[in-house]
């Protein structure tokens, strides 16, 4: 890749500039026509994978809404989360009743991010199940929260009921050894793949603790489903 | 994501997730200029500025970007930012390191592609770091690029005067030897929080 | 890396077949080395990756190629990488449109197709100087070279390190990994013992040339 020394005179700047106009409109009207394609295909996808997710951590549930959870009130979500504002997803069954609520959670991990989505019913006051988004931790080790039957157990039935004044979780979220698990809202970590078990547990009480009490005074307005 | 402090994301990139030895980038010149330590050395740290300007230049095009909504034109404008700042740094040695310029040669506009600059750019927008945290991470990054070059070449170094079997030679050997490297690297992994 | 002649190479079946083997861009040019790492951690992303590599590269090549008369000397890498990028742009919706879990896995690798070198450099040594129909040819076998390349890695660091291949479980559940294959230390062992086998192997062809002329003298 060796710059060639040019024999001939230097190209007038007006034939360089005339290229890279040529060049920059071609690529431009290529890369908005790629966007403009695919746009519509990419928004279907990305809703299809949302939807598989909740109903999987939601069993009983057929349609999705977005809202957000702000200190204020609920909105339906639209556009950018506003600052502040805790994303989640209602689910509904077939006869529009509301089956639980879904969120994002996310804790570093052994090597990056680990995100879920749990779900959460109001009727126990507990999660009720998880499902990996995206993560990166080792393969045989902390991949096992895919896997291991006795880890997602955990999360049958995980106790997130708010204190008295609805202010916070009454008793945070906790990881705690393979072994130990005392209290409905611990979380038994697995055994050899503690960090990547933390992060869970991390995730879901930091997500917990910044949505529940926002959502949770108002959660009877979601009731039923509004289209 | 956000809640990274600066010192976890400077040990991470550094070592546990180095950016060569795994994350996998910037291979071609740690494979192509990790031969001798005083051109490895300079490589690492011409490298290391302009992982620098651009994860700069990257953080202040995103904001820009996101404001117009634009984003499908991140890659273009990240890749010609840094094609900018690689003409700048060979602007700079040429003028006052010569020697350093002339030692450098080639793989000084290699740069350019080098998949660890571009990378840098698009995993701090990726994991959405503020200024300090992309800054803290592509000194993090560069520093880890320098380190792992160094090694390599301190490596190789040395087994020149060895007596290697003819059919391993060349880079088959540096890419067992950047397979140990990048094992015993695996040890600091969970370092930094 | 031969260099290329300063005539305008005439369209023959060695066009496409100098990627294939010869120029090999994994194990004779050892180029593009950081995807060919990154993401054969199975033969799918790696079969994906070489499609994805192959599509930038022929289509970049070919406007390359189109353009080479009207690019001023001093501005073409300028220019070609703004070109790679455009369609390295178009081939990242591609991928989110046609499946989200793929994307997901090749994750910044595909933006990164851009600083591959192989497209660059095939753009400055080829595509600059020889007509489009020629440039295009040449891409695609180079874009095949690559991606059996990828493919070689992936397949095997795939049934090595998860028992599968495709995601078919080959070996059956008591099959115990070999983990670290696909973790990166893999990735490096992988290859260097494939650039291994080939240099081996073409000792053994140049011993047997050898040999054979050395016998066809002596006679």
């Amino acid at each position: 890749m060796t710059a060639q020394v040019p024999v001939v005179e230097a190209t007038p700047t007006t034939s360089m500039i005339k290229t890279l106009g040529i060049v920059a409109t071609v690529c431009g009207l290529i890369i908005v026509g790629a966007y403009q394609g695919t746009y519509s295909a990419v928004a279907a996808n990305k809703k299809i994978a949302i939807e598989r997710a909740v109903f999987k951590v939601i069993p009983g549930s057929k349609n999705i809404s977005e809202f957000y959870a702000m200190p204020n009130g609920i909105a339906p979500a639209a556009g950018e989360t506003p600052p502040g504002a805790v994303k989640f997803y209602a689910a509904y069954d077939a006869n529009d009743r509301l089956t639980g609520v879904a969120a994002e959670a996310g804790a570093k991990g052994y090597a990056d991010v680990v995100r879920i989505l749990y779900g959460y019913s109001q009727d126990c006051r507990c999660i009720i199940g998880i499902g990996v988004v995206s993560m990166r931790e080792t393969p045989g080790i902390g991949d096992k929260i895919l896997t291991d039957r006795q880890f997602l157990a955990n999360f049958t039935a995980l106790d997130v009921k708010l204190n008295a004044d609805l202010s916070a979780l009454a008793n945070a979220v906790k990881t705690v050894k393979h072994g130990t698990k005392s209290h409905a809202w611990e979380v038994e970590a697995i055994s050899g793949a503690t960090v990547t078990s933390k992060a869970v547990g991390k995730g879901i009480n930091d997500s917990a603790q910044s949505l529940l009490p926002k959502l949770v005074p108002q959660i009877e307005k979601l009731r039923s489903r509004q289209s | 994501m956000g809640h990274e402090t600066i010192s976890q994301i400077v040990v991470s990139a550094l070592l546990a997730n180095n950016f060569v030895l795994a994350m996998f980038l910037g291979l071609c010149p740690f494979l192509g200029v990790s031969g001798k330590l005083d051109t490895a050395f300079p490589m690492g740290v011409a490298t290391t500025f302009v992982m620098l300007v651009a994860s700069l230049c990257a953080y202040g095009l995103n904001l820009l970007l996101s404001a117009f909504h634009l984003e499908f034109l991140r890659l273009i404008a990240y890749i010609v930012v840094i094609a900018s700042a690689v003409q700048l740094v060979e602007m700079v040695l040429k003028k006052y390191s010569p020697a350093l310029f002339r030692a450098l040669g080639i793989y000084l506009p290699l740069i350019t592609t080098n998949c660890a600059v571009l990378g840098v750019a698009l995993f701090q927008t990726a994991r959405e770091y503020d200024f300090l945290q992309s800054m803290a991470f592509s000194f993090g990054g560069g520093a880890g690029f320098t380190l792992a070059l160094v090694l390599m070449a301190s490596v190789r170094e040395r087994l020149q005067l060895s007596d290697i079997p003819g059919v391993a030679q060349g880079t088959a050997l540096s890419l067992m030897l950047a397979g140990i490297l990048s094992l015993a690297f695996m040890g600091f992994a969970g370092m930094g929080g | 890396m031969t260099l290329p002649g300063q005539q305008e190479q005439k369209l023959s079946m060695d066009t496409f077949l100098e990627g294939l083997w010869r120029q090999n861009p994994t194990f004779v040019m050892v180029l593009g080395m950081c995807p060919t790492l990154a993401v054969t951690v199975s033969a799918v992303n790696a079969l994906t990756m070489g499609l994805a590599t192959t599509i930038v590269l022929v289509f970049s090549c070919w406007l390359i190629s189109l353009l080479r008369k009207l690019v001023p000397k001093e501005v073409r890498i300028a220019t070609y990488i703004v070109i790679i990028a455009t369609f390295v742009t178009a081939v990242d919706y591609l991928i989110q449109a046609v499946s989200l879990a793929l994307y997901d896995a090749l994750g910044a690798f595909i933006q990164l197709i851009v600083v591959n070198c192989i497209i660059l450099g095939r753009a400055e040594a080829h595509a600059s100087k020889h007509p489009p129909l020629v440039a295009l040819t040449n891409a695609l076998g180079m874009g095949a070279g690559f991606t059996i390349g990828l493919f070689a890695l992936g397949a095997v660091r795939e049934i090595l390190g998860s028992g599968s291949l495709f995601g078919l479980s080959l070996f059956g559940a008591d099959f115990q990994p070999w983990v670290v294959m696909i973790l990166p230390p893999g990735g490096f062992f992988v290859l260097g013992a494939w650039l291994l086998l080939f240099a081996w192997w073409k000792r053994r062809k140049g011993g047997r040339a050898l040999i054979a002329e050395g016998q066809h003298h002596g006679a």
